[in-house]
């Protein structure tokens, strides 16, 4: 009996490293107890996260595939779980198990497009696996345009990482803009659908929008204004979770389950579904 | 067919429970029915339903999934599970043994719940024929055929006789044990006991009940339907309908400081709670109105779908009994269509 696997019995990680990102967001580095990667993922997927006796939580992996040491979860603190993960330190155990979900089609529909990434606030995190993946295998996708928002410049996730990293790519264009004027910030302000209407980018490319749900449904309507079409544009859902494998019912829309058949979708997907997210 | 005089059944249940555990529902001192595990002096009580459906057994209210001691920084997790006892349920209607298809086909999919497993690969049901269906039975309408209840073994009882067909490899080897308190006879035998059966579904108040108008592809026709406000406004989210439901299958997963460790436990959940799908950012079914139908797209639409046209309710009628507030399926069915023209 006990030599059969079971998804909802996880394994054991280690918070390696914690980065303070944001005012609110911190971003941990996970491994084993002996040092690996504790599975595989694809761009885009998620991971179970618990630390017993205060509860488990689905989180989306932020590092990408290319990583093959360690995986990243880069977490805003904003219930029971991330109070608590926000306290711990390195050398934490916590419990992992994964990857679940539908990960983004970079092998196959990605593949060769010019990829336009749009994200607001902690949105960034389920992005950043799949904009490092795509840098990571530059000859297979085209130009990469990234466009960035938060509340303030304080509130930018991986900040660091797109200064010192994004932006000296080659055909890599980032555009980062905050919600309200800050002294020490010179770049754009302003709210990310309007931005991105103001950028107006060419309609052959692939849209990957992340971020609060009001923020998704703006910039959709902004992406359609400029004459993309749904089938263009992925996003991801966000819904409680328990199971991660659609059988506790709890993140059920429509015949869909967010867990196993999202958390990515295509827009035009989504209006097949029932208004309920 | 095996028959077997119904003065012998107390030695029946005897042999039966020599290689594995017997339950079977028996008074639950209070005017229904509950599985019990038989020993001697344990009657069988032939009521139509038992007050809790079956799928206990499988999916049992709550549950340990695994342990996990804490020390430091440090976690060790402790890996629970044991093999399930062998067991015989004994008188599992047809709309029962029908729900555990519903629930295999959550369970048993990729990846496989390997609790649920255990418990089902060691378990041989006998189901029983319902001699008086009741008002609130509506199996017919999911294609049962209480006079013909599946399991490993079926069952019929007359005021005089219990008859007992193997069904599956399982049933016939059971069967194979009862040899010697059994007698063979022909299949014709209960013929016209199920004919008696099949005449009285045929005048059931329900019978009139239709699922042509529900199942895949009718998420938009139902899901803006004005009538869900007025269906739903009485609903107490009570949650009765889905703890004595078969085919009900929603879980949360909740952890338990004992004091020296934690125990993750799963137990049944309602979609008819407020909180079911609460997060830190917000609810997507905030009110009781989404929530309920939630509940009936889910049984009437969303499995089907998902589940080549099988739908999430077997006609047991046990919401239509329990409901405080007197709202059931049937109801909801009928207000949106389901009735033979």
């Amino acid at each position: 009996m006990n030599t059969v696997n079971d998804t909802l019995i996880p394994v054991l990680g280690v918070i390696t490293d914690v980065r303070i990102d944001t005012p609110d967001v911190k971003t941990f580095r996970v491994v084993t107890p002996d040092g690996k990667k504790a599975f595989d993922h694809k761009p885009g997927q998620c991971a179970m996260l618990s630390i017993p006796g205060v509860g488990e939580a689905m989180f989306s992996i932020t590092s990408s595939p290319t990583n093959t040491e360690f995986m990243e979860f880069s977490i805003k603190k904003c219930g029971c779980v991330t109070d608590w993960l926000h306290q711990a330190e390195a050398g934490q155990q916590i419990t992992i198990r994964g990857p679940y979900g539908r990960p983004f089609p970079v092998d196959t529909e990605f593949k060769g497009k010019d990829l336009l990434f749009i994200a607001g606030g902690i949105g960034l995190a389920p992005l950043r696996s799949v904009i490092n993946y795509c840098r990571d295998n530059r000859a297979d996708y085209g130009t990469i345009d990234i466009v960035y928002g938060s509340r303030s410049m304080d509130d930018l996730v991986d900040y660091k990482e797109i200064v010192d990293e994004w932006t000296k790519d080659t055909d890599v264009h980032v555009h980062l803009t905050i919600d309200r004027e800050q002294q020490g910030w010179d770049g754009h302000v302003g709210f990310v659908p309007s931005y991105v209407k103001e950028l107006g980018f060419d309609t052959n490319k692939t849209a990957i929008i992340c971020g609060p749900p009001i923020m998704i449904k703006f910039t959709l309507d902004a992406m359609i204004e400029l004459g993309f079409d749904k089938t263009q544009v992925y996003t991801t859902m966000e819904l409680r979770m328990k199971c991660g494998v659609g059988k506790c019912g709890r993140c059920n829309i429509g015949a869909k389950y967010v867990c196993k058949d999202g958390p990515v979708f295509r827009c035009d997907e989504l209006d097949e579904l029932p208004d309920e997210y | 067919m095996r028959k077997c005089s119904l003065s012998k059944l107390t030695d029946l249940f005897q042999k039966i429970n020599e290689s594995a555990s017997l339950y079977l529902p028996a008074t639950d001192n209070a005017g229904g029915a509950v599985y019990t595990k038989w020993a001697d002096g344990v009657e069988y009580l032939d009521v139509l339903n038992t007050v809790r459906s079956p799928k206990d057994f499988f999916f049992p209210q709550s549950e340990n999934l695994m342990e996990f001691k804490l020390k430091g920084k440090n976690i060790e997790i402790l890996d629970i599970r044991e093999e399930s006892e062998d067991f015989v349920i004994f008188g599992v209607r047809a709309c029962d043994v029908k729900s555990f298809e519903v629930l295999d086909r959550v369970f048993l999919s990729e990846p496989v719940d390997s609790y649920y497993q255990n418990r089902r690969a060691h378990a041989v049901i006998i189901s029983m024929a319902c001699m008086r269906p009741a008002d609130t039975c509506f199996c017919t309408a999911f294609g049962i055929d209480a006079a013909e209840p599946a399991g490993d073994v079926s069952a019929w009882k007359t005021e005089c006789d219990l008859y007992l067909k193997a069904n599956t490899e399982k049933g016939a080897q059971l069967l194979a044990k009862l040899s010697n308190l059994t007698e063979e006879c022909d299949d014709s035998e209960v013929s016209p006991l199920q004919e008696k059966i099949r005449n009285i579904m045929k005048k059931l108040p329900l019978e009139g009940i239709s699922l042509e108008n529900f199942g895949k592809g009718k998420t938009k026709e139902y899901f803006d339907s004005p009538l869900w406000t007025e269906l739903s406004e009485a609903c107490l989210g009570c949650g009765t309908c889905t703890f004595v439901c078969p085919t009900c299958q929603c879980y949360d997963i909740k952890d338990f400081d004992t004091g020296s460790g934690v125990i993750r436990y799963r137990c049944w959940d309602s979609c008819m709670y407020s909180d079911f799908t609460k997060m830190a950012h917000g609810n997507s079914r905030n009110t009781q109105v989404e929530r309920f139908r939630q509940r009936f797209m889910h049984k009437l639409v969303y499995y089907p779908e998902n589940n080549d046209g099988l739908f999430s309710c077997v006609g047991c009628g046990r919401c239509l009994s329990k409901c405080p507030i007197s709202m059931n399926i049937v109801k909801v069915m009928k207000a949106l269509g389901g009735e033979k023209k």
